[in-house]
């Protein structure tokens, strides 16, 4: 275990007001540490040093001059690359963004730097956050630091690495399909999706927009809680921000979890999940029900509706949102004899396999004739999906299944197969469909070492509760169940 | 066979993707597999059901107070004041080829 591993978002800042150390000391040791091990993992694509000791002279002047420090001062966070940072390059794991700055913060940005968060860079992720095992990056893929023969899970892999081996405290990930929760099981850290609306989309670049969401990870329940409360709330630059007030999630992730009701839905222990998987889960839910909660059996006959839905409503919206990388405004450009023939070889070269598989698709489900077949349909299934939820979240408060039905697999077991790929997500995708929050939370590992994560959903905005029952449960010693 | 190889240079041709022969077998074979899998849609009887087209969920705790009264089904619409735009250099000094205050691309008309 590094060094850096040990820092958390509350030592941070006790070391700090004690003068043990100052954040540029804390920085520079995190940079030491990606020197050293970012060339094996890939975690990051860009470093921010000057920004980050920018922020790290405010924060040590704010300590020298006796203030009273904002909750994130002195924190190394990690920014995975579809999020915009203003004068940091961002390319979104793409050759098409390969040098693009962006002349703006996203929100989620901005409020980590007003809470006195030192961002140390860009970190890896699929191309465009497609995909579940970050191996669809242009830029290489990451390493999972638990095993680095396997993948750290995708789309935000490079985050999840980076917090996994003490390379950033904390760090901001995006969710479309599972892309927080999915890397956030197979490196074993938590990871939570907040809420559709709860965390301002703007500065973050679009996959599909109904469903994408940003939000922490982190190595334990009280850092996210506090990224949580730092990054959530209303933003006017976010048309689908949600005007809902932001609870004190730092008090309400200690209230008890006794007598809470958890629902086992049985769609998730199906065909296909691995056993030691199975078994984990099973003792991370008999730990819930010893810590108090009343576990309820559940169905929810729609769920083996969901990568199908999943797979039609972000491609759909996925060809649209990209229609924009043409080689006019931003990014690269492939010159060509007229405009049409420019835009093509622009996507050509700029896309990667993926990319261009999922625009094609997507653009075949919403083209003239077959618009009823495929989109609009995916959409009322979208519907019976989240009625699922709704029906049983008049029964239980929160849901508990596995994240991912395998642990962390190997760097080129999936590649050759995007169906197989896709399947991956088949646990995560239905949340992202309901637009409710869910986080990851380690549950031990297999017999080879690899973790295991236990998915716990709630309603929409109840991220306190999902937070206090992962809480618990990290007291409780669930992580190395 | 759900997708035909005409369909993906069709598909392509709308998307503005320039596909290698190989790259049109490839994503044939690819995207057939997956249209097939997404079949299983049409197995549910989605009668009366309404399509989900709307991502703003109801909580009961909406703070008309704070946010403004000018809300709609949990989406806010902010005051139409103007506010002075002035990232005009920066947006073009990202681009390929720029002559302010225009993006200049390949001729668009023949004649």
């Amino acid at each position: 275990m590094s060094a850096t591993q040990t820092w958390t978002v509350a030592n941070i800042q006790t070391a700090l007001l004690s003068k043990k150390i100052s954040a540029r000391e804390i920085a520079r040791d995190f940079y030491a540490n990606i020197d050293r091990q970012n060339p094996g993992l890939n975690a990051y694509l860009t470093l921010s040093e000057e920004r980050a000791y920018a922020q790290t002279d405010r924060v040590d002047a704010a300590v020298a001059r006796g203030e009273k420090l904002p909750p994130l001062a002195g924190v190394p966070v990690a920014i995975k690359d579809v999020i915009s940072t203003s004068g940091v390059r961002t390319t979104c794991g793409s050759r098409i963004l390969e040098s693009y700055v962006p002349p703006y913060d996203a929100t989620a940005v901005a409020r980590l730097e007003e809470a006195g968060a030192v961002i140390l860079g860009k970190t890896n992720c699929d191309e465009f956050a497609m995909g579940s095992s970050n191996e669809n990056s242009a830029y290489g893929p990451v390493r999972n630091p638990v095993a680095l023969d396997r993948v750290p899970g995708g789309s935000s892999g490079g985050s999840a690495a980076a917090v996994a081996a003490g390379l950033a405290v904390v760090a901001l990930g995006t969710d479309t399909g599972g892309s927080i929760r999915q890397p956030g099981a197979f490196c074993g850290i938590p990871a939570l999706m907040p809420t559709y609306g709860r965390v301002s989309r703007y500065g973050l670049t679009a996959f599909a927009s109904s469903l994408d969401r940003i939000g922490p990870f982190a190595r334990n329940i009280a850092d996210a809680a506090t990224v949580m409360s730092v990054i959530g709330g209303y933003d006017e630059n976010d048309a689908t921000s949600a005007p809902v007030s932001l609870p004190d999630y730092a008090s309400e992730m200690e209230r008890p979890i006794h007598g809470l009701r958890v629902g086992v839905p049985e769609e998730y222990f199906g065909k296909g999940i691995d056993s030691e998987v199975k078994d984990k889960v099973f003792a991370a839910i008999k730990l819930m029900e010893k810590l108090g909660c009343r576990r309820t059996p559940l169905k929810m006959p729609h769920t083996e509706y969901a990568i199908a839905t999943y797979y039609i409503i972000a491609t759909a919206e996925a060809s649209s949102n990209l229609a924009r990388y043409d080689g006019v405004r931003y990014g690269l450009r492939v010159p060509g004899s007229t405009l049409v023939d420019m835009y093509r070889k622009t996507r050509e070269r700029g896309f990667g396999h993926e990319v261009k598989r999922r625009i094609m698709l997507g653009t075949y489900v919403l083209s003239s004739g077959y618009y009823d077949a495929y989109y609009l349909r995916a959409q009322k299934v979208r519907s019976l999906i989240a009625r699922d939820f709704s029906e049983a979240f008049q029964k239980v408060d929160a849901i508990l299944t596995p994240t991912s039905p395998t642990p962390a697999f190997k760097l080129g077991e999936k590649t050759s197969d995007p169906l197989q790929m896709y399947l991956a997500d088949i646990y995560t995708v239905t949340g992202d469909l309901a637009g409710i929050p869910g986080i990851s939370v380690p549950c031990g590992k297999t017999k080879a070492g690899l973790p295991v994560g236990l998915q716990i959903l709630g309603p929409h905005f109840s991220e306190s509760r999902v937070l206090r029952l992962g809480r618990a449960f990290e007291d409780a010693g669930g992580f190395s169940i | 066979m759900t997708i035909s190889r005409e369909d993906v240079l069709r598909v392509a041709e709308l998307a503005y993707l320039k596909l290698t022969p190989g790259e049109v077998e490839m994503y044939r074979g690819q995207l057939d597999e997956i249209l097939n899998y997404i079949g299983k849609l049409q197995q549910l009887d989605v009668t009366n059901v309404e399509p989900m087209t709307q991502m703003s969920f109801a909580t009961g705790e909406t703070d008309s107070a704070r946010f403004g009264s000018n809300q709609e089904a949990g989406t806010l619409l902010r005051d139409d004041t103007v506010h002075p735009c002035t990232v005009a250099d920066a947006v073009l000094g990202q681009a390929p080829d720029a002559v302010k205050p225009f993006f200049r691309v390949p001729k668009v008309i023949d004649k």
